[in-house]
């Protein structure tokens, strides 16, 4: 779960963490009313849970609350990677001496938590390693004792901090400790700016929400980005479904996702192409009906390929919750069926007893029968 | 390590409805299964199996090798603190939608107790005609048969139809290794390859991977210095980028984790890779006969 940056920098300054004074608007007049509050130059911020804000000139300065207005015009109702912006951060701007880079993640690698700190802040990460490598220290963090601002301070030995090397292993440690309180899979403070009276600032906040710790975050998760989902998408979701709409003919009903993304496949591989990813694997395998009554409902598809290869997820629960759904929605479309694993026998004979289909010994034929029906 | 027949298993959240489910077919499979664990049964009989409050209680009166989780997400991490204080050289997590930061504790403490902790988020280990742990169908054998190929598979679901199609073409398997879809795991596809290279039951390995993570990239280097053929499949070649393709570790993200990075290095290391499933036998019996293999099928 991404965050727009006014709700990430109100979570910082809720730590103690230093973010500049702001309001978060969503009209002209509101950019205006708030620029003059804040007193002098300010900046103006498109929100949107995206880094191309700036390149798409979506953070614009003004100098006083008539540009900010006008700042605001231009920039409300933008579309910024495929969002529409609705809402602003207006900032004081402050003189900076030095922009820096900082931000804690989850690193699968080495299967701990990792602090990137670099004194070339501003650009993107990947540009920063690529221009200058030595700019950017990595601190691998034992997650059973933390990181202490002694061990930040160690790490960054050699740096030229322009004298804030004290603050800026003490911004490590106090923003390593945000990453763990908030559950995040990153934390990204870039720009982190020293500013001119030697203070340091968070100019930017990338927070990205570990999905698996929504529910014993609940309060802060209240203030992530929802998701772009289709309506489909979106029922799915509210059912406890994942599924994503593509713009093929045939559509899929698989359970778990390796099995399902193989399926989508195969169907490509034998010339066709997948309507939908929709899978009831693990805890999902008795949603069978809502499932299927979802992915009808998307008028793109022209054939159907329920491929079940059950382990936890038990076939002949599947196929009862296939046919609740065909009883009900009667649908005029053609479908295929291979059936394999927990429950195997059952749901192989209930499928032949109620719907007359036969299901597939090998999935390609399967496959291969569904891609045929949908190119007819 | 390979799960084996004499290996001791103790089952932590045995008395719920899957955990009765699962063990019941692992004591009829033959799996050594020793007692179980739930702190509000403790004392009582479950499945002929005696009950546990804790792991480390169970270790005084029923010693065990590997600890089996059926414990639900919020509850893993201590459960998991619990088996490898207890001495569990394995620790089987099947839970899916654990707290990342929960999971990198988890793998910290096992680091620090000697434990192997294979997932979260796996269907499980097979050794078929042997044992089991956890949730895949090994009783089923249209799908499990004792051979030579040991399996990988990030996915449950993948690894059962890769199994199969293997049975289907005559290849039993010597283990299948369900490593977890987790982006983060206690063992990862290289280090399963390792463990299988090191086996010798096992003469050929099949990888089932996905997209995202760089699980398949980490295996392509172990697998270039290896004797044994290695055959693999990578699901998501037809995903979006950008989307989290029903397991957590399975996203392209930034460009990083896609089909044809994968692609690229397993077959840069001598891995042949298989458009579809159906593929992997015909690639199998094509490498095994380059290699003057000893024959597998069975």
């Amino acid at each position: 779960m991404n965050f727009e940056e006014h709700a990430g920098k109100a979570l910082l300054k809720a730590r103690g963490m230093p973010v500049p004074d702001g309001r978060t608007v969503d009209s002209p007049d509101g950019a205006a009313d708030a620029a003059n509050a804040l007193g002098g130059p300010c900046i103006v911020k498109a929100q949107a849970p995206t880094g191309k804000r700036g390149k798409a000139g979506g953070i614009r300065p003004a100098d006083s609350p008539r540009e900010a207005r006008a700042a605001a015009s231009n920039i409300l109702g933008m579309a910024i990677d495929g969002y529409r912006v609705e809402r602003l951060l207006v900032e004081r701007r402050i003189a900076i001496a030095a922009e820096l880079y900082a931000a804690v993640l989850t690193d699968p690698e080495s299967r701990g938590p990792v602090v990137l700190f670099s004194t070339k802040g501003g650009m993107e990460v990947e540009e920063i390693a690529a221009a200058e490598p030595g700019a950017m220290r990595r601190i691998e963090v034992d997650i059973a004792r933390g990181l202490t601002a002694g061990q930040a301070s160690a790490a960054l030995s050699g740096m030229d901090l322009l004298g804030q090397s004290d603050a800026v292993a003490w911004f490590l440690a106090k923003l390593y400790a945000a990453y763990r309180a908030l559950d995040a899979e990153l934390l990204e403070i870039n720009p982190l700016a020293l500013t001119d009276d030697g203070r340091l600032l968070c100019l930017d906040c990338k927070y990205t929400m570990d999905d698996s710790s929504a529910g014993r975050q609940a309060p802060v998760a209240e203030a992530g980005a929802p998701e772009r989902m289709t309506a489909l998408e979106a029922e799915a979701h509210e059912a406890g479904l994942k599924y994503i709409e593509l713009d093929g003919s045939v559509g899929v009903l698989a359970n778990g996702a390796g099995l399902t993304m193989a399926t989508m496949d195969a169907i490509a591989h034998y010339g066709g192409r997948p309507a939908n990813f929709l899978e009831i694997g693990g805890e999902a395998y008795t949603k069978a009906e809502t499932a299927l009554t979802i992915l009808l409902g998307n008028p793109g598809i022209r054939s159907l390929l329920i491929n079940f290869c059950g382990a936890f997820a038990r076939t002949d629960v599947m196929a009862e919750g296939v046919v609740r759904a065909w009883r009900k929605l009667d649908p005029d479309i053609p479908v295929f069926f291979s059936i394999h694993g927990t429950g195997e026998e059952e749901a192989v004979a209930l499928v032949e007893r109620e719907l007359g289909h036969r299901p597939y010994d090998l999935m390609d034929d399967a496959v291969r029968a569904a891609v045929g029906a949908a190119a007819s | 390590m390979i799960l084996r027949r004499e290996h001791r298993i103790l089952v932590q959240g045995v008395t719920g409805k899957q955990g009765s489910f699962w063990t019941r077919a692992m004591i009829d499979y033959g799996a050594a299964a020793v007692g179980g664990v739930n702190p509000r049964k403790a004392g009582t009989v479950h499945l002929g199996l005696p009950v546990f409050a804790s792991a480390v209680e169970a270790a005084r009166e029923a010693p065990f090798d590997a600890a089996l989780m059926f414990i639900p997400p919020a509850m893993a991490r201590q459960a998991a603190f619990d088996a490898c204080e207890a001495g569990a050289r394995l620790v089987v997590c099947l839970t899916e939608h654990i707290p990342a930061h929960d999971v990198m504790e988890m793998l910290a403490a096992a680091r620090a107790n000697g434990t192997r902790i294979v997932g979260p988020n796996t269907a499980g280990l097979v050794t078929p005609g042997e044992t089991f742990a956890g949730i895949l169908p090994a009783f089923n054998r249209r799908v499990f048969r004792p051979g030579g190929v040991g399996v990988i598979s990030r996915s449950g679901s993948l690894g059962t139809l890769v199994s199969l199609v293997l049975t289907q073409h005559g290849y039993g398997q010597s283990a299948v290794y369900g490593v977890g879809g987790d982006p983060i795991v206690g063992t990862t596809t290289r280090e399963a390859l390792e463990i299988l290279d090191a086996d010798p039951r096992t003469e050929a390995v099949v990888i089932c991977g996905e997209i995202g993570g760089s699980a398949e990239e980490e295996a392509a280097e172990y697998a270039a210095g290896m004797a044994k053929p290695v055959v693999a499949f990578v699901a998501g070649r037809t995903s979006p980028p950008g989307k989290k393709m029903g397991h957590a570790g399975a996203i392209i993200a930034g460009g990083k984790g896609d089909y044809r990075s994968k692609r690229t290095a397993l077959e840069a290391a001598g891995v042949a890779v298989a458009d579809v499933p159906s593929d992997i036998p015909g690639l199998l019996s094509a490498v095994t006969a380059d290699r003057r293999a000893p024959p597998i099928r069975r």
